[in-house]
């Protein structure tokens, strides 16, 4: 379609109309009665059309689907029938880029739209001519080049293809290189044997479907009871399946843990090392997915198409950096005077929460932003059949685990680390020994900050991004950060992992609402009988 | 007489001044008075704040649209109509408070207003105690009947059950199984009510549908999309999702990153519109479904018309967003509901409430999407239904469309066979014979 409309675009540049294929002479009867009043007529046009099977009609008749078919009755011209295509004034009046019925190339006029005449086009013949689509575009996407594309086509024809659409499906079998694409079309091929072939066929068939694990099969295996070894294929199925929903869980068991962990991380550095309960680390994410926003719309602006896609690793400092920056502000600014007064701090950040919020709202308006995915970050790869891991997911547990590992190392690596270490664990002491107690707390603070922008950014890739975004993860990561132990980064990660993977494993059962219910109750019924979290705090300054 | 100001010359003489002030200013509009045409005044009962601020003040800002469309051709019975805005604040019992402010205070002769089912609950005895006049504009899920709310969105059978037929045609798919999807809360446990006994009727197996619902605001969709996987595996199944807000963005996303594509499982949608999709990232949504009675692409004259009036209004009055708004269905249903209101108050001869019920039954009014009409008895419209495919830029194409208006059916003939609403023959619920 968008090479279709690239030749419109070219054709309004050529001055000299393009020469094109002429149809066969055969057919010039039936694309002159697409033109006419009667519907019909109309309707064994399209049939006749339709028998030929040639895919240069493809184009009209998708045209003809979307109402874009138009007879052009030019002074001094018999009436001819084109499709259209885009629309622009020139001068005072509509002109309409047309291209020729059979074909599609571009004739390289501007009709004026006074001289178009749309050809109806009920349901009756949309019903007509939808099985011509089917046909003729499966047939043309088993040779696309996206793999994704190539595979939904054979499923597609597996499911209502016939022994000839099989034998197409063997052709294409044989130039072939992409494995989940050939598993796909061997699939269709042994599940259209198993619906039209003889017995021996069917059997074999059967058995193939069970060596290729193929869900798609299954209701086809069940209804085939006829089979001798269709019931020890489902058998096979049914344990592969099972396999299957194992690894899928815990692949979102894990990738949940690493949301978790990522919005939590900030979190159990301000609230765990600091002991500052700072409502606004919500908002501070908020601020995050807002910087990759801010980040997008500059790319889109500022540089060529090509480079877009990278405007998400650009993002990902600059919404650290910006969350960084106002977590800064906000401890210079207001949380050091009220370092120990874990109320106040609460109050005040709350208020910080609302005015962050009320800002964005009134900077980008109330209403949600739209982030698009980059292309590498849309999609999955499949790992097996029937499970496919979606790229988006698999980069926020990297960006989890390597989050992790640069804290542990930032804290028990580096001298930075035993500072901060230090002044968590004793202030006072720490002054006498030459730690300067207030830089340091500011670094701790902006570090958590960051750390929520960072999420906040990540998050774009997953839900919203909207004013209220914050509001929607604060509980998770405070019930995290508590769950874990206050003040243990070891907690957090175990609590993270814990409460990811519970979730993910209660939910199939019990659905998403009474999960979520069940998974509060649990995480209240386990404080009720550890207070201090996982990882409690031992030792003279655990209530510090 | 005394050189000095005693303080009583001094009252007297500003109350002098004062009476003749007041007189000046009253002066025009006694005189209008006199001439019978003081402004008609109707309320407009929206939430400008809160949660569905979002959705609401568009609108209010069509039904003001409305309003001054109609003022500047010289307004009703040849009196003015003058709106009372008020800010319900997403709060169901401010909703009713409002509305009685609107009622009895303000007297206005009637109500455009509210959104979620949870808000009309709130203001129907309100309106019905003190014979007030609501005109509702959102799509709902039916199973009511008041003598004192007109409802211009659709009713279930105008929409719900078309989408499952129109998946179920061989020209929708001829889709078999079925997965029902919603946020947890009235609506969508309604709609999937009403379409489980639809698809039941149809001869679809207990263990071709799924059902299955979300808490609000829920952002994690992988179990349910793996769930939908499995369940699609095969062939011939499709979502009809009643998810709410912002739910659907995580949703449609997680459904294209784990591989399912829209020509094999498409997603039906009943609560995404045109407004809904302004700020969403659209890649994951193109070529998914929606059934509504008008999308902003219905290609109608008086729907260009109004789709430039709309953009040219929001410039004009700087509304956020200026001429990139869009128009969607239940903005649709606010305005027309305006016009069907000002014919029958014509028909009637005044803005009487019970006049103009009585006027209203079986107006009919060209409205942006089409013509549509008044029932003649159980106080919802005759609408068309469009089937929608999403496209890039967040609009409709339309694939399919009903021959011609669908009755409206307040009380499903799948889950309530027996009962109707009639406020002509019968006193509103009914027992069918």
């Amino acid at each position: 379609m968008r090479a279709l409309v690239a030749s419109f675009a070219l054709a309004v540049c050529a001055v000299v109309p393009a020469a094109h294929a002429a149809p066969p002479p055969d057919l010039a009867r039936p694309l002159a009665d697409l033109g006419r009043e009667d519907a019909a007529a109309r309707e064994t046009a399209v049939k006749a059309l339709g028998a030929r099977n040639d895919p240069k009609l493809l184009p009209l008749f998708e045209a003809l689907r979307a109402g874009s078919v138009y007879v052009w009755s030019r002074p001094g011209a018999a009436p001819q029938v084109v499709i259209g295509g885009e629309k622009s004034t020139a001068g005072d009046r509509d002109v309409m880029a047309l291209a020729a019925a059979y074909g599609a190339e571009p004739l390289g006029v501007q009709a004026p739209v006074a001289e178009l005449r749309e050809v109806p086009v009920d349901r009756a013949l949309r019903l007509v001519i939808k099985p011509f689509i089917d046909a003729l575009s499966s047939r043309g996407e088993l040779l696309d080049p996206d793999p994704a594309i190539r595979r939904a086509a054979a499923t597609k024809l597996g499911q209502r293809g016939d022994l000839r659409t099989a034998a197409a499906l063997r052709e294409a079998l044989v130039t072939e290189a992409d494995r989940w694409t050939r598993a796909t079309i061997e699939e269709a091929i042994a599940i259209i044997e198993l619906g039209r072939g003889d017995a021996a066929a069917r059997a074999a068939a059967a058995t193939r479907l069970g060596a290729l694990h193929s869900a798609n099969a299954l209701p086809a295996l069940r209804a085939a009871r006829d089979v001798p070894t269709a019931a020890a294929a489902v058998r096979r199925l049914e344990r592969w399946q099972l396999f299957g929903t194992t690894i899928e869980t815990l692949f979102q068991g894990l990738s949940l843990a690493s949301i978790l962990l990522l919005m939590a991380l900030g979190l159990a550095i301000i609230f765990g090392l600091m002991g500052v309960i700072n409502m606004a680390h919500g908002e501070l994410m908020a601020l995050g997915a807002y910087a990759t926003y801010t980040m997008q719309n500059w790319f889109a602006g500022h540089l060529a198409e090509r480079w877009f896609d990278y405007y998400f690793l650009a993002a990902l400092p600059f919404a650290f950096l910006v969350a960084a920056a106002v977590g800064l502000l906000l401890e210079r600014g207001v949380i050091r005077f009220l370092y120990g007064r874990p109320l106040e701090t609460l109050l005040l950040t709350w208020g910080v929460s609302l005015i962050i919020q009320q800002g964005l709202r009134q900077w980008f308006g109330a209403a949600n932003v739209d982030v698009r995915a980059p292309r590498y970050l849309s999609g999955g790869v499949p790992i097996m059949a029937g499970v496919q891991l979606p790229y988006n997911r698999l980069f926020i547990i990297g960006l989890a685990a390597v989050s992790v590992a640069v804290m542990y190392a930032l804290l028990f690596r580096t001298t930075v680390g035993v500072k901060i270490r230090a002044v968590m664990q004793n202030r006072q002491i720490s002054s006498c020994l030459g730690i300067r107690a207030r830089r340091v707390d500011a670094g701790t603070f902006a570090l958590g900050a960051g750390l929520a922008g960072l999420a906040g950014c990540a998050l774009t890739q997953i839900g919203n991004v909207g004013p209220e975004l914050g509001q929607n993860y604060i509980v998770d990561s405070f019930m995290v950060v508590v769950t874990g132990g206050v003040g243990k980064l070891a907690g957090t990660i175990a609590a993270a992992l814990g409460i990811g993977g519970l979730d993910k494993a209660i939910e199939p059962g019990l659905g998403a609402v009474y999960g979520r219910v069940l998974i509060l109750v649990l995480v209240i019924l386990f404080l009720q009988r550890r207070p201090s979290g996982l990882f409690a705090l031992k030792g003279r300054n655990a209530d510090a | 007489m005394s050189p000095t100001l005693t303080r009583r010359d001094f009252l007297r003489g500003t109350a002098a001044v004062g009476a003749g002030l007041a007189a000046g200013f009253n002066f025009p509009a006694i005189s209008r008075a006199q001439g019978g045409k003081e402004p008609i005044k109707v309320g407009v009962l929206h939430s400008l704040s809160g949660t569905m601020a979002i959705s609401e003040v568009s609108l209010r800002d069509v039904v003001l649209m409305a309003v001054d469309e109609i003022n500047a051709k010289g307004g009703v019975l040849g009196r003015k109509i003058q709106p009372v805005v008020v800010d319900p604040a997403s709060n169901w019992d401010l909703f009713a408070e409002k509305a009685k402010q609107l009622l009895l205070q303000e007297k206005v002769a009637v109500v455009f207003g509210c959104w979620t089912s949870v808000s009309r609950k709130s203001v129907l005895p309100v309106f019905e105690n003190n014979n007030g006049l609501l005109f509702y504009p959102v799509q709902y899920e039916g199973e009511e009947c008041s003598r004192n709310v007109f409802y211009t969105g659709a009713t279930p059978n105008q929409q719900l059950i078309p989408g499952a037929e129109y998946l179920m045609s061989k020209e929708g798919g001829g889709y078999k199984k079925f997965y029902l999807l919603g946020t947890d809360y009235v609506f969508p446990r309604t709609a999937n009510k009403i379409l489980r006994a639809f698809l039941k009727a149809k001869g679809v197996p207990a263990d071709s549908i799924a059902e299955e619902y979300t808490p609000f605001h829920h952002q994690d969709y992988q179990t349910i999309v793996g769930k939908i996987k499995r369940f699609s595996a095969g062939g011939g199944a499709a979502v009809l999702s009643t998810i709410n807000g912002d739910s659907n963005v995580p949703f449609y996303k997680e459904f294209a990153n784990q591989g399912l594509r829209a020509e094999d499982v498409p997603i039906m949608a009943f609560s995404v519109a045109e407004d809904e999709l302004r700020g969403m990232d659209t890649a994951a949504l193109v070529g998914h479904l929606a059934a509504w009675n008008y999308y902003q692409s219905v290609s109608t004259p008086q729907n260009k018309k109004f789709v430039q009036a709309f953009k040219a209004y929001a410039k004009k009055n700087n509304l956020p967003g200026g001429d990139k708004r869009v128009t969607d269905d239940p903005m649709e249903a606010a305005y027309f509901g305006v016009y069907i209101w000002k014919q029958a108050v014509e028909k009637a001869g005044s803005p009487g409430v019970d006049a103009v019920r009585q006027a209203t039954y079986g107006q009919e009014f060209l409205a942006p999407g089409g013509k549509i009409k008044m029932h003649e008895n159980n106080h919802h419209a005759y609408k068309p239904v469009l089937i929608g495919e999403i496209l890039k830029d967040g609009q409709f194409k339309v694939v399919w469309r009903t021959k011609g208006l669908v009755e409206p059916e307040p009380w499903s003939e799948y889950t309530s066979p027996d009962k109707g609403c009639d406020w002509v023959n019968h006193k509103g619920t009914y027992q069918k014979a």
